[in-house]
């Protein structure tokens, strides 16, 4: 099993969600975060206070998939929350060891 | 019902007097008592409108236009500091303040005639308001005795303990806002242009009174108190700024209450200050606007609100004696100078005022309780008369070079009793209770450290 974790642009999460639905990803946690990497923030000006914005909000989306999944969700993923600008961001591939469905203590990839 | 029944009396008494039926003195009196009293109900009605909008201009409109202004732990608290002023402010009116304020005394202070609200009753004090009652007199000036005080906590913002803040807001009312409304409009005010003050100082809905002394004020609280903690290397964004656009837009409509307000009748006074108002607001809007997007390349919604409230503050003693066009003109001139005072002053300087009371307020009120002198005009207010009762001219424009100089005394006044009143005031409480919160207290913000609640709860 494999945790594909990606921090994208707030406005391209609908796409993403539709893309990964269309291949038949049915599970996802999205989390709303800040941060940045080589994109640098903005500059904001209240009565002449000038503050430098460094952190610009994202949204983090987590899943788990079957490890031979895995690249195809990527690609799916990747091209929904494309714009080919600086700022796109980014997607991180873990190894799962294990998975475990609270509800029955299902165990592995039937627990997804 | 009833007043169809007297409209109906009112006019078969008026054929009655105009056929000559009736020559006795009696209709032609009851028909005078009636135009009077129904010239009496219109007043009234536009007073207690003008009453209730200017309340209005405290909370909701300066409670969310400074609420939006300070970060979000601080909200609440500065919400409270202006709400507690309707509270306080109130009951000090109600039990002294009004006497102090418009009893006769002398030219510096009222006396104890009205303690208690004594003879303040319906009938009108023909001295002030012939036309309304004494007590809807008596509210409407509440109201500015309300905000006045309420202005000041923009520069004291995010710091200040709430016990220290009860007790400057009940001092200063008392030491520095009392005189002042008594020199101004006060019977035998020093510095009443209508009723004998010795030196007439034009001020028609408080730009000394009320924006000179609250912002001065706020410059020595600004500066006896210091610095928030961490200004200015850490920032310190506004948290809304929806909220203090809220705040500004009830600020501007309370203010045709306070302007056209206090012309104290619904006639053609009233009318021209609300355009004078209105007019003012709309180019210090649009001169601040332009002197940031010429700056920082960008006009914000901060700046032209920023910019609409210095405008309504600098046409406050003009309102009642200009013209349109040189409202348009008094309005240009405050956005640009309030919006330098803002941006390049306060940060030359280096003080922490930190919603910009003096800045908008004591800048903004000083341009112009000066220019009033300048552009008042007899047309609109025939503030000055000979013995022979021919109008005499009253601004600068209109050949009476030396109203300026009456402005600059009345000016320097205001700015001399802010300064020593506020400074003391703030020394006496400083050992008595100290001011500040504590840096650990002002860390966790005013709303949890000095009310136990949060403006904000996200998890419920």
């Amino acid at each position: 099993m494999k945790k594909i974790e990606a921090v994208i642009q707030p406005f391209k999460l609908e796409e993403v969600k539709e893309a990964l639905k269309a291949i038949g990803i049915d599970g996802m946690t999205v989390t709303e975060v800040r941060g940045h990497g080589r994109q640098k923030g903005h500059k904001e000006v209240y009565r002449g206070q000038e503050y430098q914005v460094d952190l610009l909000p994202k949204v983090k989306i987590e899943m788990v998939v079957a490890s031979p999944r895995a690249e195809e969700v990527i690609s799916a993923l990747s091209a929904a929350a494309k714009t080919g600008k600086i700022g796109d961001g980014k997607i991180f591939v873990y190894e799962v060891s294990e998975a475990i469905r609270i509800r029955n203590d299902e165990r592995g990839e039937t627990a997804l | 019902m009833k007043r169809i029944l007297s409209i109906l009396s009112l006019s078969a008494l008026a054929t009655a007097h105009l056929l000559g039926q009736a020559a006795t003195p009696s209709p032609t009196a009851a028909l005078e008592a009636a135009i009077k009293s129904a010239q009496m109900n219109a007043d009234n009605a536009w007073m207690l409108v003008s009453c209730a909008l200017v309340l209005m201009m405290t909370a909701p409109g300066l409670a969310l236009f400074y609420g939006g202004l300070v970060r979000r732990k601080n909200v609440l608290g500065t919400m409270m500091q202006s709400f507690i002023l309707m509270v306080i402010g109130t009951v000090l009116w109600a039990l002294i303040g009004y006497s102090l304020s418009f009893g006769e005394g002398s030219p510096y202070i009222g006396d104890l005639r009205y303690l208690f609200l004594d003879k303040v009753g319906g009938d009108p004090n023909a001295t002030y308001a012939a036309t309304i009652p004494h007590q809807t007199f008596m509210l409407f000036q509440m109201m500015f005795a309300i905000i006045t005080p309420a202005l000041i906590t923009g520069a004291f913002a995010e710091r200040m303990k709430f016990s220290a803040m009860v007790l400057f807001t009940i001092l200063w009312t008392l030491l520095v806002y009392y005189p002042m409304a008594h020199m101004v409009w006060g019977n035998g005010g020093l510095l009443n242009a209508f009723l004998g003050g010795q030196i007439p100082c034009l001020d028609f809905a408080g730009g000394t009174v009320v924006h000179i002394t609250s912002g001065v004020s706020a410059l020595v609280c600004a500066l006896v108190m210091g610095k928030r903690k961490g200004y200015p290397s850490e920032p310190m964004k506004p948290h809304s700024l929806t909220l203090s656009f809220i705040g500004a837009a009830l600020l501007w409509v309370g203010w045709f209450g306070f302007n056209a307000g206090s012309a104290l009748s619904a006639g053609t006074l009233a009318t021209s200050a609300f355009t004078a108002t209105h007019f003012a607001a709309a180019t210090a809007a649009l001169g601040w606007i332009l002197a940031e997007w010429m700056q920082h390349g960008k006009p914000s919604i901060l700046g032209g609100i920023s910019g609409a409230v210095a405008g309504l503050v600098a046409i406050t003693p003009a309102s009642g004696f200009v013209k349109p066009m040189p409202a348009l003109i008094i309005g240009f001139l405050a956005g640009i100078f309030c919006y330098f005072m803002v941006v390049k002053v306060k940060s030359m300087m280096g003080y922490d005022d930190s919603l910009d009371a003096f800045g908008v307020h004591g800048a903004g009120g000083t341009l112009g309780a000066i220019l009033t002198g300048v552009f008042a005009v007899s047309e609109i207010n025939p503030a000055f008369k000979d013995a022979s009762g021919k109008i005499l001219p009253v601004g600068m424009l209109e050949g009476n070079g030396g109203q300026v100089m009456n402005q600059i005394i009345g000016v320097g006044i205001a700015w001399v009793l802010a300064i020593v009143g506020t400074f003391i005031i703030l020394k006496v409480i400083d050992a008595v209770v100290g001011l500040r919160v504590s840096p650990e207290e002002e860390t966790m913000g005013l709303d949890l450290s000095q009310h136990g609640e949060e403006g904000y709860s996200l998890e419920s």
